[in-house]
């Protein structure tokens, strides 16, 4: 769709090639992000242009990407972002709420600070218009498909609602929305975040239904109260967003009633403790052995057992920690899949042991 | 010598090579906690300083016709490479700056300005040499295999060449590290695995294509007339940049004091015993801020020893408690000036290019008793040159 000007241009890649051989082994990039640190597309950056309150807890930062960007994204994906503190970058991945649009020339995530969560604090709280982060590209299959099914059922709770708003923003921004029920869960109203949009969505479209669920006073939203919120919801594609244990239940839920191929989830928090069955990995072949149960990631494991294992955002984005599965079979926490191939690149951050395995190290 | 007698001369007791493990994994352990925003600062403006000298150098020579100019051009030049091979480079993919969490200064992405592929030294750098330190017939960095740097390797008529051999390999030290990882060694005696070798050619070929074409055909041509001014100029920068080095790698474990062990030493070592082999293999030199900086800080080669994957910056604090800890267990340090360092190291090149009986003999080892009672001057005497304290195995 959108390619960056710097990939489109036969005449700016050529260039490009030419540079490259003149500054070998750097990329001529790494000269020009000396004058301005956005004329980089070595690694995807971006500066922070403004951090616009959202509730007490939460704010948007609207980021306008450096080279390399290409504003193709699906709305519901999540970008990874890297930011500084203290010498050290540390990553996190946050739906884009922004529409994928060039025009603007910016993206942008709703972050919300978690009260253990310092990254989050400091994103809300911290952050300087200017400040330059890392990016990793979009990501994630929570999307919107091209055409938008004709009933939706949007299930969110608390910070879930970022990818969702993406994808209502751009079903808004088309002047149409098909039949969407969106029932909302947070703690109270100040903490409801959009509140203010939504309703104002939900007047204009007849075909869109809000239903506000403040769980402070009206307890969780139940699998079983589904019937009275939302009675067509077998009728309906489903996504659901939000705590680890909300989208159990709900997943339980539509299994029990045969409708889970309809519910796409997208999950946050690694669930550590559905993981792999745990076993015996082997640091190398014929390298050291430990033994570790299904809740220990491959890279938790490696480092306890004093081996120098790569790593980076330990979450899943940068593939630092990419590592060939020599033997055995592990588990991706995050899809649950499991992966057995020989050679296959693992990442140890967010796998493991299904089994006893090998890592060729 | 077996390493047993170096504990000997070192005259420590098991529990106390256990506290001195103990004290330097504490030294580590309060480097690791206390890396932060200062020495990300500190590598930035190295690495800015390295790409603006390189730019100077490479603009400047486009007057290269001009004698004053080419000189300029090639010292702007040649001092850039020594920057990015020595405190960046070589640092780098010592995953000293991996804490960042910055894939742009990361030990898996780094890419260096000289012809070795980075993949093939940080196996024979970061896991053969520092692994084996002067372990000989496993750390093949002792003599880069052309060499013969030890009392306890057997002589040749061959090694009658060495101050030559030593004095080409300094020209062309790059070609040599190129060469280092495919262990001639290995494949002299037909134990290569060819598919490996076949690999590694390759990768080596790629990327003396690439560093060939940039030096010697893209900046001439592009300096058009001044083709050969241009070419001259990069050849030069280049082999500034090797012999430098050739020399500041030479003195970092071939000075008088810096011991060689034998394989039966690596048996069961323990930690401990591993950070105590680094200490007494490695040798420091004493400089300026400067020169440390344009060495990679590796003037600090005892302390890179025992903490290799430790930001460079650091190493000038490290090694003040390294010097306490080494003074209070009476543990040799070994340094001296440049001159005096890369002088002996000089010194034993030439000596053994000659078969041991021609050369002095090596006193016993000593006894642990007299040793204790060994003021520091007098051991620094017996320490007078590589190769006493060797071949009495
Ligand atoms: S550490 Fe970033 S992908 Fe695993």
């Amino acid at each position: 769709m959108t390619e960056p000007l710097i990939q489109r241009s036969p005449a700016l890649r050529g260039l490009r090639r030419f540079g490259k051989a003149l500054t070998t082994p750097l990329a001529p990039d790494d000269y020009l992000a000396l004058i301005n640190p956005l004329w980089s597309q070595r690694e995807l950056r971006g500066r922070i242009e403004k951090v616009v309150p959202i509730t007490d807890r939460a704010a948007t930062l609207v980021i306008r990407p450096g080279w390399g960007w290409s504003f193709n994204h699906a709305p519901g994906q999540y970008i990874g972002i890297g930011v500084e503190i203290d010498g050290k970058f540390h990553w996190r991945s946050y739906s884009l709420s922004s529409v994928p649009l060039v025009e603007g020339k910016t993206v942008s995530i709703t972050v919300k600070a978690m009260p253990e969560g310092f990254l989050s604090d400091h994103l809300v709280n911290g952050l300087e218009p200017g400040t330059i982060v890392r990016l990793a590209s979009p990501q994630g299959d929570f999307v919107l498909p091209d055409p938008p099914p004709a009933k939706m059922l949007m299930l969110v709770g608390g910070s879930g609602i970022t990818p969702v708003m993406s994808i209502l923003r751009t079903m808004d921004r088309r002047g149409s929305i098909p039949d969407v029920v969106l029932a909302y869960s947070a703690t109270t109203e100040d903490d409801m975040m959009f509140v203010h949009e939504l309703r104002v969505l939900a007047l204009r479209y007849e075909s869109f239904t809000f239903y506000e669920r403040f769980t402070d006073a009206d307890g969780l939203l139940t699998a079983d109260q589904l019937d009275t919120v939302c009675p067509d919801w077998r009728e309906r594609e489903a996504w659901a967003c939000g705590p680890g244990p909300m989208l159990d239940a709900f997943s339980e839920h539509f299994e029990s009633e045969g409708r889970l191929d309809h519910l796409h989830v997208e999950r946050f928090t690694l669930n550590l403790a559905s993981g792999g069955e745990g076993g015996t990995v082997t640091f190398g072949v014929g390298g050291p052995t430990v033994e570790v149960d299904g809740a220990t990631t491959l890279l938790e494991a490696g480092e306890k057992a004093g081996i120098n294992m790569l790593f980076g955002c330990r979450m899943g984005i940068c593939h630092t920690c990419d590592v060939p599965l020599a033997s055995g079979s592990i588990r991706d926490l995050r899809s649950g899949n499991e992966h057995s191939e020989p050679n296959e690149y693992i990442q140890t951050c967010i796998s493991v042991a299904a089994g006893d395995c090998t890592l060729a190290i | 010598m077996a390493y047993a007698d170096v504990r000997e001369y070192t005259h420590l007791t098991d529990d106390e090579v256990d506290a001195i493990g103990a004290e330097l994994d504490a030294i580590r352990a309060e480097i690791e906690a206390s890396r932060g925003q200062a020495d990300r600062d500190y590598i930035l403006r190295v690495i800015t300083l390295q790409r603006r000298l390189a730019a100077a150098g490479r603009i400047t020579l486009f007057a290269s016709f001009f004698p004053p100019a080419w000189l300029l051009g090639t010292a702007l030049l040649g001092s850039a490479k020594i920057l990015e091979n020595m405190e960046l480079g070589h640092n780098a993919m010592h995953g000293q700056w991996d804490w960042m969490n910055d894939p742009e200064i990361h030990s898996s992405n780094w890419e260096w300005d000289t012809t070795q592929p980075a993949e093939q030294w940080k196996h024979s750098h970061n896991y053969i040499h520092h692994q084996f330190t002067n372990v000989l017939g496993h750390d093949n960095d002792i003599g880069y295999g052309i060499l013969r740097m030890s009392r306890d390797q057997k002589w040749h008529p061959a090694n009658l060449g060495q101050p030559a051999y030593n004095a080409l390999l300094a020209l062309f030290f790059e070609w040599g590290v190129a060469l280092h990882d495919l262990d001639i060694e290995a494949i002299r005696k037909g134990e290569k695995d060819i598919p490996l070798l076949k690999k590694q050619l390759r990768q080596i070929g790629r990327k003396v294509g690439k560093q060939s074409l940039k030096d010697y055909v893209m900046y001439p041509l592009l300096t058009g007339p001044f083709f050969l001014h241009t070419l001259t100029a990069n050849f030069t920068a280049n082999i500034i940049r090797n012999v430098w080095t050739h020399g500041i790698i030479f003195c970092g474990h071939f000075p008088d004091g810096a011991v060689h062990f034998t394989e039966e030493e690596l048996e069961d070592e323990t930690r401990a015993e591993w950070y105590l082999r680094q200490m007494l293999g490695s040798a420091n030199f004493k400089g300026g801020k400067l020169l440390h900086i344009m060495s990679g800080q590796l003037g600090y080669q005892i302390e890179h020893h025992l903490f290799p994957d430790l930001p460079s910056n650091r190493y000038a604090q490290i090694s003040v408690k390294v010097q306490d800890l080494c003074k209070r267990y009476d543990i040799p340090y070994t340094t001296g000036p440049l001159w005096k360092q890369y002088g002996q190291t000089l010194r034993t090149i030439l000596k053994l290019s000659l078969p041991n009986k021609r050369t002095e003999d090596n006193p016993a080892p000593l006894s642990p008793r007299q040793s204790r009672r060994l003021r520091d001057d007098e051991r620094q005497n017996r320490r007078s040159e590589l190769g006493k304290w060797s071949g009495a195995a």
